[in-house]
């Protein structure tokens, strides 16, 4: 599996550290409630199939990356500076 | 049809014609009692108990595909009860008890072999860790040594004893850990289940759960509608997709998790070997083939195979510590779809829905929880309530904060486990 940072270009798995769902990008305000943010920190879609999860370029350049792929193929879709996917979501 | 000495012996002699099908492959039928999504070895357990502790013989198995085709049939089949936290010890202590008595218990040959499991550490921190985690063992039962360097060179001659980044301290040895044959254990309950009346129905997927009023009614599958007024999810790595049918989202994220053996050898291995510091842990299987594995990949997959860069580091790590298996040609490798939770521990629940159960979230360590997953999730399902220490199982313990069970300390957040 290799990765297409934006910033540093194609690279391998290894040098990707993997957070986990991107609605990681979408905290709650801190009175949300207990469902809000069980939601933001436990619950998953778990999708079988395209998903949108966040990783960081550890060991190269630090930034954090949006990639959207496929969770049965391991086909790597798009891969986004979440600096940028978070702006838009503003 | 039950198996016995005489019965090999005679079957042998007159050319094994007598033997038939261990299990009746059934039709559906329009309406049960309870069924069970998933025909693996939790949702096979958990229908023998239903029908042999709780009476309940109108229910159904629904699988996907075929009998023990999942991860019980793809596992490195090691059984132990070396758990620590409260609730995990007394869950698994129970589950291997079951295991010791389920050959009797099943009249089936599960080949469970307790032929000891050694946790190895490599610094006076680790020794601390693990003599506390032997002394939880004891206290509950089960038992536990304290093996020093030369203590664990008596049993393991072959390691790398000086290697320079994890020279070996010692470990802890569980002599009634050890192994069993992934297969059997779903064969020998499907049987069990079979003969009690429950219907084992193959190549059915669930395409739906039915809800009304707050109250489930059936489920929906590629073989036609069948009502029921109580329904056990067991599908492991496929709980989200199964839960999402219900309106869930569930604590779980599905990982991939890589396994290897090798060509069949000469016995060289007794034990079930875990190296924790270089995340690999190995057996040798009857057939001789080296049984080993490591960590989770460690992204979200369904894809049942990983990639190269964990194969890469399970090699390594058996190398640094067994550096005699180098010359094994590896035959096949292959990866398991598991259902991880935030803190490591499993799930057995009712849910919103009346009627509507779930066992899941066995994340890497489902395999030696068959047997007492299985008891403790037909007691929820028969009676409405839950069973010892399965009731710490619960859903709501991430959203709640009370009773997260977090074995390795290591936090209560997707991808730590």
């Amino acid at each position: 599996m290799r990765l297409d940072c934006p910033i540093c270009g194609n690279r391998d798995r290894r040098e990707f550290y993997y957070q986990g769902d991107a609605v990681m990008l979408e905290r709650p305000a801190p009175d949300a409630g207990a469902a809000a943010w069980d939601g933001y920190l436990h619950l998953r879609a778990n999708l079988a199939g395209e998903t949108r999860d966040l990783w960081q370029h550890e060991a190269g350049c630090g930034a954090w990356l949006v990639v959207t792929r496929n969770t049965v193929t391991h086909a790597i879709h798009t891969v986004e500076l979440a600096s940028a996917v978070k702006e838009a979501l503003r | 049809m039950r198996f016995s000495g005489l019965r090999v012996l005679r079957e042998g002699l007159t050319g094994n014609k007598g033997w038939s099908a261990h299990w009746r492959d059934a039709e559906p039928k329009a309406e049960y009692d309870a069924i069970i999504i998933g025909g693996g070895g939790h949702g096979l357990s958990t229908a023998y108990y239903l029908a042999k502790e709780h009476g309940l013989t109108n229910i159904a198995v629904l699988e996907k595909g075929y009998l023990g085709g999942g991860n019980v049939g793809r596992n490195t089949t090691i059984v132990r009860a070396n758990y620590f936290l409260p609730g995990n010890s007394e869950f698994y202590s129970h589950s291997l008890k079951l295991w010791e008595g389920l050959e009797e218990e099943l009249n089936y040959n599960v080949m469970h072999s307790q032929r000891g499991l050694i946790n190895l550490f490599h610094s006076d921190g680790q020794r601390d860790a693990f003599a506390r985690r032997g002394n939880a063992m004891i206290n509950q039962g089960d038992d536990a040594v304290l093996l020093d360097r030369e203590g664990v060179r008596k049993h393991l001659p072959y390691l790398d004893f000086d290697n320079a980044r994890f020279p070996i301290y010692g470990g802890l040895l569980h002599p009634r850990g050890g192994t069993a044959r992934h297969d059997a254990v779903a064969w020998g309950y499907a049987r069990g289940a079979s003969d009690r009346g429950v219907d084992l129905i193959q190549q059915c997927e669930v395409t739906g759960i039915d809800i009304e009023n707050g109250q489930v009614r059936g489920v929906q599958t590629t073989r036609g509608a069948i009502r029921a007024k109580k329904v056990g999810i067991v599908v492991a790595g496929r709980s989200g997709q199964v839960a999402a049918m219900a309106g869930m989202r569930l604590p779980i994220e599905s990982h991939v998790l890589q396994a290897f053996v090798t060509e069949g050898l000469k016995p060289c291995i007794d034990h079930v070997v875990s190296f924790g510091m270089g995340h690999f842990y190995i057996s040798q299987s009857d057939k001789g083939g080296l049984v080993f594995g490591g960590d989770l990949d460690f992204y979200a997959s369904y894809a049942a195979r990983g990639n190269l860069p964990m194969a890469e580091h399970v090699m390594e790590a058996g190398m640094a510590l067994m550096p005699m298996i180098g010359k094994a040609r590896v035959l096949r490798s292959w990866g398991g779809i598991m259902d991880m939770t935030p803190d490591g521990s499993p799930i057995i629940d009712k849910t919103e829905t009346q009627g509507l159960f779930i066992d899941c979230g066995w994340c890497y360590g489902g395999f030696k929880a068959v047997p007492g997953s299985g008891f403790s999730f037909a007691h929820l399902m028969a009676t409405g309530h839950h069973q010892g220490p399965a009731a710490q199982y619960r859903l709501d313990r991430f959203r709640t904060g009370k009773g997260v069970m977090d074995e390795e300390g290591t936090g209560s957040q997707h991808n730590l486990h």
